[in-house]
């Protein structure tokens, strides 16, 4: 298992690296130019030199080697830095946005708490309505609760997020006056009373995003737990007289949770590209939100290295979800 | 020893699909989500013979005033003071063009989209997948591209390839055409590899059944093979992802508009109205809500038709 897991995080260094590749070719046949913001007033050679010290200047192939140090090994001394006082990255230079001329790192790590406090808030929540759901809707196939699920779960496939989104705002905020449609990311969580409004604006989108988790998930538990509930060991342990319970929840449980396990581990990262929308509908200023106004900007390093980041996430929660399957799955041997 | 009985078909063979048919009006969300989904499509394509306003007038002077910020029809009922009238039942946007004609030529740009582009990914994919279940060379190297692309980050690449390749494209085929090709192009090339990995496991389980041996036998050329043995045995999978792709597709073109990296303002798909309805929603809600409802409606319908072909066209469970 261990020497599987080495190789395939060896593997996954070229795959990331032709990603990059790929991301950075795809930014360079970009028409824009990051120069159309400054004013007409400046001089053209003045431009030019502007040019030259955002390092336009330089051929591709050379960026894209700057890109690839200042990523995968300046960024990780500034980290070490950070945590330890060291001065191994000083005077060495880092991505630096075009649009706030401040490290690119700087402003994810500022935008990244939000993003998670809400996206992960959605997924664990999604997660524990789904599994209840999917269990009972396996164990009473075909009942009203069971068509109630699966319509549910098909309304969470079929509405879009930036409907849904729109859909409660009118209600819970326009109409009910419960909640406050705009995301404030400026709360500090200080008191009882922060805490209360903090929990009130964070209500809508984790409902919004949970609702397409659950969707998913309810359907998977609910086809494994239909896989296993016919097999033969389950027979078993109900002729020896095991109760219900027991055998639905420990047995069952147990067998259906493999796939499930894995299905939630490759969905983490589709929900950072999903909430790229919820949080534009919810002003939530994250990374999705961080995205948008970057590539509306035309500040590629900023583009480049969170779409990078996006192919980080998917890669390695593949592999997270590859392994998982081992670990839990003594019948499945890589080797 | 009485003799054995050789027992002849009564009824004539029945044709594969009706059997297909039979088992798919057996699944009730099928049916109906099929019959919404062509109500929908006979709205959108049929609906401007009948309702004919053109979702592009825009009133001059009074008109302007008179006929722009209508609400619908139903909105009169419990508000007397509403501005509504029979003649936009649907009520006007805020530039006094009608709702219900903007509706119905968005609802044919969305269902063109998505229509289009999943025929281009259900065709990439059955390429991919075809050759590589069936050419063993190219096996390894088509699988490790299908394993790259899922896992790229496709919704950003496709915001940034949806900003760059715009103007090139508008130059050639015109603001809407271009805009049209390049959403097409990039929602199909994102979308394609479900399908080829399922045809592609497909297809290599068929290539050792003995009707594919047979055929080789016979001498019929690899080409032939494909088309006439292979392919027709791979349908249902596609089918199925079709119906799926359909409706993946809308969402996608929808939340491109929506982001405002979609069609242009003037030019409605639904994704759009919905966009352009979220800043006025306070006082005007339909006209972020009906858009909204008609994609949700439409996915929702295409997705219980998938689900419904999924079961008829699997001969496991079909007669049942």
């Amino acid at each position: 298992m261990l020497t599987f897991t080495i190789r395939r995080l060896i593997l996954a260094v070229p795959t990331l690296l032709f990603i990059s590749l790929v991301i950075f070719l795809l930014l360079e046949l970009a028409p824009g130019d990051p120069m159309a913001q400054v004013p007409l007033t400046v001089p053209a050679e003045v431009k030019e030199q502007m040019r030259l010290a955002l390092g336009l200047g330089e051929p591709m192939y050379i960026r894209f080697w700057k890109w690839i140090v200042q990523f995968f090994w300046i960024e990780p001394q500034v980290l070490i830095d950070h945590y330890f006082g060291t001065t191994f990255a000083e005077g060495k230079l880092r991505v630096i946005s075009w649009q706030t001329r401040s490290p690119v790192m700087d402003i994810v790590i500022q935008r990244l708490p939000q993003t998670l406090w809400v996206v992960g808030t959605a997924y664990v929540v999604g997660i524990l309505i789904a599994l209840p759901i999917g269990i009972y809707s396996a164990y009473r196939q075909y009942s009203w609760f069971d068509q109630a699920g699966t319509f549910v779960s098909m309304i969470g496939f079929s509405v879009p997020p930036f409907f849904s989104g729109v859909l409660v705002i009118v209600i819970f905020s326009v109409w009910l006056g419960w909640f406050p449609s705009i995301y404030d990311t400026t709360l500090v969580v200080d008191s009882w009373e922060s805490f209360k409004r903090q929990l009130q604006q964070m209500i809508m989108p984790v409902m919004v995003l949970a609702l397409q988790i659950t969707a998913q998930i309810s359907r998977f538990m609910r086809a494994s737990m239909l896989d296993n509930l016919n097999q033969d060991y389950v027979r078993t342990a109900r002729a020896k007289g095991l109760g219900e319970r027991v055998v639905v929840m420990v047995h069952v449980l147990r067998n259906s949770m493999i796939p499930v396990v894995t299905v939630i581990a490759l969905g983490v990262p589709s929900i950072f590209g999903g909430a790229i929308i919820t949080e534009q509908v919810f002003k939530v200023n994250g990374i999705g939100q961080l995205l948008i106004t970057a590539i509306q900007a035309n500040d590629l390093p900023m583009v480049q290295t969170l779409t990078f980041i996006f192919a980080v996430l998917i890669v390695l929660f593949n592999l997270v979800a590859d392994v998982l399957y081992g670990l839990l799955d003594p019948r499945i041997r890589y080797d | 020893m009485t003799e054995l009985s050789n027992p002849q078909p009564v009824a004539p063979p029945r044709n594969q699909w009706l059997d297909v048919w039979d088992q798919f009006k057996t699944h009730r969300g099928a049916l109906w989500g099929g019959i919404i989904f062509v109500i929908i499509i006979a709205g959108v394509y049929l609906g401007p013979l009948i309702w004919r306003v053109d979702p592009q007038f825009l009133p001059q002077g009074r008109d302007f005033i008179n006929l722009r910020d209508m609400r619908p029809i139903w909105v009169g009922l419990f508000d007397s003071s509403a501005k509504v009238s029979w003649a936009h039942p649907l009520g006007t946007d805020n530039l006094g063009r009608d709702t219900l004609a903007r509706l119905m030529m968005g609802g044919r740009v969305s269902i063109a989209v998505g229509l289009t582009a999943m025929l281009l990914a259900l065709f990439l994919g059955t390429l991919v997948g075809v050759v590589a279940g069936y050419v063993r060379k190219m096996d390894g190297p088509l699988m490790r591209l299908t394993d790259l692309f899922l896992a790229l980050p496709l919704l950003p690449l496709i915001l940034v390839a949806s900003l760059l390749f715009r103007e090139p494209l508008s130059a050639s085929f015109g603001p809407e055409g271009g805009v049209f090709i390049l959403i097409v192009v990039l929602i199909g090339i994102t979308s394609w590899m479900p399908t080829a990995r399922i045809v592609r496991g497909d297809v290599l389980a068929l290539k050792e059944r003995e009707f594919v041996l047979a055929a080789q036998s016979i001498g019929t050329s690899g080409s032939k093979l494909i088309m006439r043995h292979v392919l027709p045995n791979v349908l249902s999978p596609i089918m199925v992802s079709a119906t799926l792709g359909i409706a993946s597709a809308i969402i996608t073109e929808s939340a491109l508009s929506f982001l405002g990296f979609g069609f242009p303002p003037d030019f409605p798909t639904w994704g759009r109205l919905l966009n352009d309805g979220v800043d006025r929603v306070v006082s005007f809600p339909e006209r972020s809500i009906l858009p909204g409802i008609m994609i949700s409606l439409t996915v929702l319908s295409v997705n219980y038709l998938g689900d419904g072909l999924r079961d008829a066209l699997d001969p496991r469970i079909r007669g049942r």
